[in-house]
């Protein structure tokens, strides 16, 4: 991975997927880099969640396919597909609500533990190192997300925000290369969007690559290296936080296409 | 409570508290047919429905699965064993080699059942599960033609005990000058079945697989994201809750005798699940306490009702069976009132209600 030509991580090429009649991706390509933080932006209804159904094995695309770190995602299960590297949160939080939020972490270690019934029921000493090391890993990421204080609470009974950030730890359990967040920042006052976008560096530092989708437009040009805009299912603009801002077409897509047209009337 | 099975704080009082339980359950026996051998064999139904209520929280409990047809894998171990073990065939297999079996078969229905319902969650799962105890019923009944596989609803008789060498399960004999009765053995070969079965339950709560299926409870979806497996783990769920009941089966067969598919009817599906259910859902001493509570009252019940109603009115103006169900009723109307988790709540759902 040199600096002047960057590895793909994921590629998405031409995915198509309709509910009925409606077009909720048409087409769509884009690349993912290596150790990226790739924005994923749209208007309400754009089909960014839809696109991460699809990358995430809960849809089958109608065309097209994603390659990811270099094989195919299709016809992968979703739990499959979190075997591969990808690890996604959800828009609207979907914890285990009944389970401790150390618990919903260390369920997150699943994927990558072995110990099948015959270990748990005679408990061994490797099934039991395996246990410890769940545990320990499980603790170490409450403490990185910023949610160790709060470890034995269930996950509904944590504040919204620490919600947010335990889902972030739940996957990150499952050694994710690509780390796929669904608004993240929804629901987050200022100062803890501000220590949300702290947490996305660290975790781009430490090497997992970050695809967001995220309304809050001054976290996603803060934070982003580049980003795609969708509108009704379709790519209008890919590229860097500046370009992407210049975009005539997302503009009109935000603000309705008279308002750009007057805007680029008044300048 | 907590000083006697705390091995962590309280070394001592936790190994004095398992001495206490280990010669009460020892004694017990004993004590029991001092009052008639027949409170012996009540005991024994009641340790086996324990077994079949921790088979069953296994699906419902652990995994969230609702099983309306649970009684099937009991019926399937019953009848392996009672084929395999009587004059029905002339087959006399020892029931080491059987209960194996039977086990095994039933697991094989477990995964039977399992494999069309993946996708089934909640009430349409209850209601094909409810459908396949029915299935194996009727089948039990009918597999009489054209080849006499069950002998249908006549059932089969004369089913062996369980023998190891000379040593016969149902003989008489007395021991160290104690006298041993049939069901006095069978009492503690299942007390020690219990304590594993038990054991089992707990590591396997408290384990990967354990956290796994608490994950799909909670949210399947989820689960999957996070790269759980949820059709292997269900199908694991319902092999092992099916494998527990196909022994209890085998159990039940061998102490009864005689067995008939009538006494493998819905209602012993509710009865079992309403032991899950008024117990505790998910936590294993809950549910034991489920199943023995549900067990035993309704015997008492017929000893008591009739001499008590006598004593009042001169003669019985309720049978004990009305009166069973009247209460049965009447239990699970407050449970969900006062207790909705359950007695004896499972300590997630008990950190639930605590509101912590």
């Amino acid at each position: 991975m040199s600096a002047s030509e960057p590895l793909a991580l994921l590629t998405a090429k031409g995915i198509s997927k309709s509910f009925g009649g409606v077009h909720a991706l048409a087409d769509v390509g884009f690349t993912i880099n290596h150790g990226e933080i790739y924005g994923l932006i749209g208007p309400n209804g754009a089909g960014k969640t839809s696109l991460f159904n699809v990358l995430t094995g809960i849809y089958s695309a109608d065309a097209g396919e994603f390659t990811f770190d270099g094989l195919p995602l299709a016809g992968l299960k979703p739990n499959e597909v979190a075997a591969r590297g990808i690890a996604r949160t959800f828009q609207n939080i979907r914890l285990f609500a009944n389970l401790s939020a150390l618990e919903n972490v260390m369920i997150g270690r699943h994927v990558r533990t072995h110990a099948n019934v015959i270990g748990a029921i005679l408990r061994d000493a490797k099934t039991r190192a395996e246990e410890r090391a769940i545990e320990k890993r499980a603790h170490e990421l409450l403490e990185y997300v910023g949610v160790a204080k709060r470890a034995n609470t269930l996950a509904k009974h944590l504040a919204y925000g620490d919600q947010r950030r335990l889902e972030i730890a739940r996957a990150l359990a499952t050694e994710p290369k690509l780390l796929a967040l669904d608004e993240p920042a929804a629901g987050m006052n200022a100062t803890e969007t501000a220590s949300l976008k702290g947490l996305l560096g660290d975790i781009r530092r430490d090497g997992t690559t970050i695809l967001l989708i995220e309304h809050d437009m001054k976290l996603v040009m803060s934070v982003c290296d580049r980003v795609l805009v969708l509108d009704y299912g379709r790519k209008i603009a890919e590229g860097t936080t500046a370009e992407v801002q210049r975009d005539p077409k997302v503009i009109a897509a935000y603000l309705g296409g008279d308002i750009a047209l007057d805007l680029k009337g008044a300048a | 409570m907590q000083t006697f099975f705390d091995t962590k704080k309280h070394p001592l009082g936790a190994w004095l508290g398992v001495a206490l339980v280990a010669v009460a359950l020892v004694v017990l026996p004993f004590a029991l047919a001092g009052i008639g051998t027949a409170w012996v064999r009540i005991t024994n139904l009641a340790i086996l429905f324990v077994l079949l209520a921790l088979g069953l929280n296994i699906v419902v409990g652990f995994a969230g699965l609702l099983d309306l047809g649970y009684i099937a894998f009991y019926a399937v171990g019953a009848y392996v064993y009672a084929l395999l073990a009587s004059p029905h065939f002339d087959l006399h297999l020892p029931f080491w080699i059987i209960l194996p079996i039977g086990a095994a078969t039933a697991c094989l229905f477990g995964v039977l059942l399992g494999a069309p319902t993946l996708k089934l969650r909640g009430d349409y799962l209850a209601i094909v599960t409810l459908g396949f105890g029915e299935i194996i019923r009727i089948f039990l009944n009918n597999l009489s033609q054209p080849v006499n596989l069950t002998n249908g609803p006549q059932g089969i008789t004369l089913i062996d005990p369980f023998r190891l060498g000379s040593f016969d399960f149902a003989k008489r004999e007395t021991i160290a000058g104690l006298d041993f009765t049939g069901p006095i053995k069978y009492y503690y070969l299942l007390v020690l079945l219990v304590i594993v079965i038990i054991a089992i339950n707990l590591r396997l709560q408290n384990s990967r697989i354990g956290r796994a299926w608490e994950a799909i409870r909670e949210d399947e979806v989820a689960a999957r994201a996070m790269g759980i497996n949820t059709r292997n783990m269900k199908l694991l769920a319902f092999a092992m809750g099916a494998s527990f009941g196909g022994i209890s089966g085998g159990i039940f067969s061998a102490t009864q005798g005689f067995i008939s598919p009538e006494s493998f009817v819905l209602v012993e599906s509710v009865m079992v699940l309403s032991m899950v259910v008024l117990g505790g859902m998910g936590n294993v001493f809950g549910v034991i306490l489920g199943a023995l509570l549900l067990s035993f009252v309704p015997e008492v019940l017929r000893y008591t009702v009739e001499p008590v109603q006598r004593a009042l009115f001169g003669r019985m103006l309720i049978e004990p069976e009305v009166i069973r169900m009247l209460l049965f009723g009447l239990a699970l109307v407050l449970m969900m009132l006062y207790r909705p988790a359950g007695i004896l709540p499972s300590a997630l759902r008990k950190r639930e209600l605590e509101g912590k």
